[in-house]
């Protein structure tokens, strides 16, 4: 059995209680952090870790967090992240349902490491139940003098707030979330300077997923160098990978980074294979903006060897063959599943997310969305495919923040893999509205390419 | 104590003050290595960075760290560094880029320079001239804004909105109260009051003059007259609520017009008040400067079309 | 003509105004805009321009930035909408186990399109982008408390509909 951090006790009836949380280890490591350590200590540990952010970026958090300004007389603020919007992603609704006070004793001990007395937990509107349970699990802390002034008798004051979203993922985007938290539209801000330097109120400001945040609590108890040693290579530790589509189980599985593709799709301690005795068509591996994938190279590399789940193996061979671990939302497309239509559909969501403040988002989404809605409705030219790449390149790169490359990148995959796919709903189109284009050789065998000389 | 720094644009060098945006150091040398900025304003605090025209290309990040930086960058928003190597026009990515830029920001445009105030003096149109590609590969209906009435002296024409936010900062930084603001989200983003509002203050009539497209135009200028047929002279009087420094743009013997005096990247020198704009429309008014000095290759210069000189044949395909 | 209600927080929804304000440094209220508003639609039931000129002067900001800030999000209803928005997820993983089917189920069960309120004034529904439950959907939602309904099916669909109708 693969070792669990974030989702060890996930079944202990009342974990989300104070109470059996506590009796089952919690909140040690605020214990340890601010009566034996300092809050460099802390960082030092997060550093040795290796942990990378779990939102999407990978950017290892110790480093994250030693280029926090610390001027004097300047409050620092931690704000974490839980504006999870991501298609594929749902770890972090998961984890705040069941267990609030993993989320609680990592903001504690980060909020102390970095030197902040107020932290603010961004969640996203939708999740008005999470931000009920987030309230409570705060409030019991504070009653048991986890929270408030003066934590443990050591002098530290720290107050934690929920802080609710109105419904926009790009307020996923750090510098969005930012101005959303001061009561702005969500609209990137332009980078330099970035939120360690100017942040939130223009002050120093870490921004965290909520999987990052939750981590660091058995980081400061056991360790960085037993963190480390879990994974694989530069993908230190445990991540929570959001499974779904066409799966048997469908769920939140912790897995130790570096565990192979084929046995997270086919083992039943994960997916449980494909659903309805269906072959797998294709995978978006990290959410929907990271590119998809074949079936073949999902699950091996181009070199023939097995493809593993860490950041490295899944982003082996670049754009070309490769895609990213990105936040961990594990979409699978059964041999039923039109890819032209998936596309479409997440152009749709980037469309309707995109803020509007930058060109090349705010036309080229729409623009690809029309193209790919005629392509899907029988309506697609040839030359449409080679338009939808031209598109995608100009918007990729040159955008304000990261949404214009993940609107690019899953149409620029989808038709770098599956332009047959595309080329046979222009060609066909009756037979695309009523049918699909299948399997094709998507899981056929890759042939193995020579060493580059 | 500032020493300067020193950049390289497009193999041309120069020393600037330390802070100085590449942008701004490009429009130091001037000439055709300067980026088109079609939302960057230096007098608005916080502008700049959306529209993406003056991306260009950093080979090299400054001398103590020679590397590239990773993507296009927008230069009115990025500071220069001791060392910094820019490429604008000598990059064929940057130059890709801008295009595909330009060609988002037709894709939408209603493209009636024919019945627009603007045409003349109008960024998109000298943008597109100079950097766009001679089609469109867009084929489906363009975005259309219900009309919003915003009072009588200023006209809003949502679909010639390009959202550069100019306005918005505008009222934000030299007015009181903002009553407009940006509405919606994405492409469905307009400009508007929310609730039918007239924006009227002292200064709201700047948002014209900041506008770089047909936008926002002048409602008692409308229709009156185009501007390459209209004289501008530069004009001044006691005000005591702005400078009093102004353009008047006549027909004739009449002011049809008065506007801010603008500098040849389309800013204005000074913001000027509402009764300078829309209540002072005679000689009377004024005491007069002389003409205004335009660019000669403006077509606001050229009053007429000059016979010995050839038109320019355009035998590409516009849209 | 309907006698115009007077737009004004209950004593206990200002206390829990002043509350959600000093979760914020001094002359940073403006922070409390989302909260605010959300505190405001489950009130009054949408955000008129009332509402929202109502929540500027708790606030102390122009109407304006309110009104930018309503309409950038997608939760807050500037029309009057039913009693219950159900809210379906239409983003590709629920699609993939078949979100589309269900958002054609509530068309044809409540006889009005997306958008509208069906005659009873009961029901809209409307599909959202990505709710981050892709491994329950199809997933839908009903505010003001944000009440889940996972792994849809046309019988759960039909039993949700009675239970709320029998409700009223």
């Amino acid at each position: 059995m693969a070792q669990k951090i974030l989702l060890k006790n996930i079944n202990i009836p009342g974990i989300n209680t104070f109470e059996v949380y506590r009796q089952h280890g919690g909140y040690a490591a605020v214990e340890k952090a601010l009566k034996t350590m300092s809050a460099d200590d802390v960082v030092e540990e997060v550093k040795k870790s290796g942990l990378r952010g779990r939102g999407g970026a990978g950017f290892p958090t110790g480093m994250k967090w030693s280029f926090l300004a610390k001027p004097e007389g300047v409050p620092r603020y931690l704000v974490c992240n839980a504006d999870e919007s991501e298609p594929g992603t749902f770890k972090d609704r998961y984890l705040m349902t069941h267990t609030p006070h993993t989320l609680i004793e990592g903001m504690i001990v980060s909020s102390f490491a970095l030197g902040a007395n107020t932290s603010y937990i961004y969640v996203r509107g939708e999740m008005m139940p999470q931000i009920r349970i987030l309230e409570k699990a705060i409030a019991e802390a504070k009653n048991a003098g986890f929270l408030g002034k003066n934590i443990l008798g050591t002098g530290y004051d720290l107050e934690i707030y929920v802080q609710p979203g109105g419904g926009a993922y790009i307020c996923g985007e750090e510098t969005a979330l930012l101005e959303s938290l001061e009561g702005k539209r969500g609209n990137p801000r332009i980078k330099p300077p970035f939120p360690a330097i100017a942040g939130l109120y223009g002050c120093p400001t870490v921004v965290n997923n909520v999987e990052s945040i939750a981590a660091v609590s058995w980081i400061v108890v056991n360790g960085g160098d037993e963190y480390a040693k879990i994974g694989i290579g530069r993908s230190t530790g445990t991540k929570l990978i959001s499974a779904s589509g066409n799966i048997n189980k469908p769920g939140v599985y912790e897995i130790e980074l570096g565990l192979s593709v084929e046995e997270f799709i086919y083992s039943d301690e994960y997916c449980g294979g494909i659903a309805n005795g269906k072959r797998l068509k294709a995978v978006v591996a990290g959410g929907s903006s990271v590119p998809i994938l074949p079936a073949n190279l999902i699950l091996k590399l181009a070199n023939g060897q097995p493809r593993l789940m860490s950041y490295e193996s899944l982003a082996e061979g670049g754009f070309a063959t490769g895609t990213m671990l990105g936040s961990g939302g594990f979409i699978v497309m059964d041999e039923d599943a039109c890819v032209v239509r998936n596309t479409w559909n997440f152009s749709r969501f980037y469309h309707h997310e995109s803020c509007g403040q930058c060109s090349p988002c705010r036309e080229g989404t729409g623009w690809m969305e029309k193209v790919l809605h005629r392509i899907e409705y029988g309506h697609g030219k040839m030359s449409d495919i080679d338009l939808l790449v031209d598109v995608s390149k100009k918007i990729e790169g040159n955008t304000i923040c990261p949404l214009g490359d993940a609107a690019a990148w899953p149409v620029a995959s989808a038709i770098r893999h599956f332009r047959d796919e595309f080329e046979w709903h222009v060609n066909n189109p009756k037979a695309a509205m009523d049918g699909n284009y299948g399997l094709a050789n998507y899981a056929d065998p890759i042939p193995v390419v020579e060493e580059a000389s | 104590m500032s020493e300067k720094v020193k950049v390289t644009i497009d193999n041309i060098e120069i020393e600037v003050d330390p802070g100085t945006t590449i942008l701004n150091a490009a429009r130091m040398i001037g000439g055709d290595v300067v980026p088109p900025a079609m939302c960057y304003y230096s007098k608005l605090k916080g502008s700049g960075g959306k529209c993406r025209t003056c991306l260009v290309k950093v080979s090299q990040g400054s001398a103590k760290d020679p590397r590239p930086m990773p993507k296009l960058v927008a230069s009115c928003r990025t500071t220069v560094m001791d060392g910094m190597v820019v490429q604008n026009i000598t990059s064929p990515e940057v130059v890709e880029a801008r295009k595909g830029v330009v060609e988002f920001l037709l894709i939408n445009h209603p493209l009636d320079c024919p019945v627009c105030d603007q045409a003349g003096e109008c960024h998109l149109q000298d943008l597109s001239f100079e950097h766009g590609k001679d089609q469109s590969r867009y084929e489906f209906k363009r975005r259309t804004f219900e009309m919003v009435d915003i009072g009588d002296k200023i006209k809003l024409h949502m679909n010639r909105c390009i959202l550069c936010y100019r306005c918005v900062f505008t009222a934000d930084q030299i007015t009181d109260n903002r009553v407009h603001g940006i509405l919606g989200r994405g492409d469905a983003s307009e400009i508007g009051t929310y609730i039918s509002k007239a924006i009227d203050n002292d200064f709201s009539g700047n948002v014209i003059d900041v506008c770089p497209v047909g936008a926002l135009t002048d409602k008692t200028f409308r229709f009156k007259n185009r501007v390459w047929f209209t004289k501008p002279v530069d004009a001044h009087r006691d005000c005591d609520k702005c400078c009093g420094k102004v353009t008047l743009w006549y027909k004739g013997e009449e002011v049809i017009r008065v506007t801010g005096r603008k500098d040849q990247y389309g800013e204005v020198d000074e913001f000027i008040c509402n009764t300078c704009r829309f209540d002072k429309k005679k000689t009377s008014d004024w005491t007069i400067e002389g003409p205004t000095k335009v660019d000669r290759h403006s077509v606001i210069s050229s009053n007429h079309y000059d016979e010995k000189e050839l038109l320019p044949v355009i035998d590409r395909k516009i849209f | 003509m309907l006698a115009v209600k007077e737009i004004k927080f209950s004593t206990e929804a200002l206390k829990k105004v002043d509350e959600i304000i000093a979760r914020y440094p001094e002359s940073r209220q403006k922070s409390a805009l989302l909260p605010l508003l959300h505190l405001a639609q489950a009130e009054f039931g949408w955000c008129s321009t009332e509402v929202m000129d109502y929540v500027a002067s708790l606030l102390n900001i122009n109407p304006i930035e309110v009104y930018e800030v309503a309409s950038f999000y997608t939760m807050y209803h500037l029309k009057p909408s039913g009693k219950y928005v159900l809210e379906v997820c239409r983003t590709g993983p629920c699609c993939l186990v078949g979100a589309e089917k269900i958002i054609n189920i509530l068309e044809n069960k409540l006889g009005v399109k997306e958008g509208e309120v069906t005659p009873d004034g009961l029901f809209s529904f409307k599909g959202v982008e990505c709710l981050a439950a892709c491994g329950y959907g199809p997933v839908l939602q009903i505010g003001p408390e944000y009440t889940f309904y996972e792994n849809l099916t046309e019988e759960s669909v039909d039993e949700l509909l009675t239970q709320l109708r029998n409700k009223n």
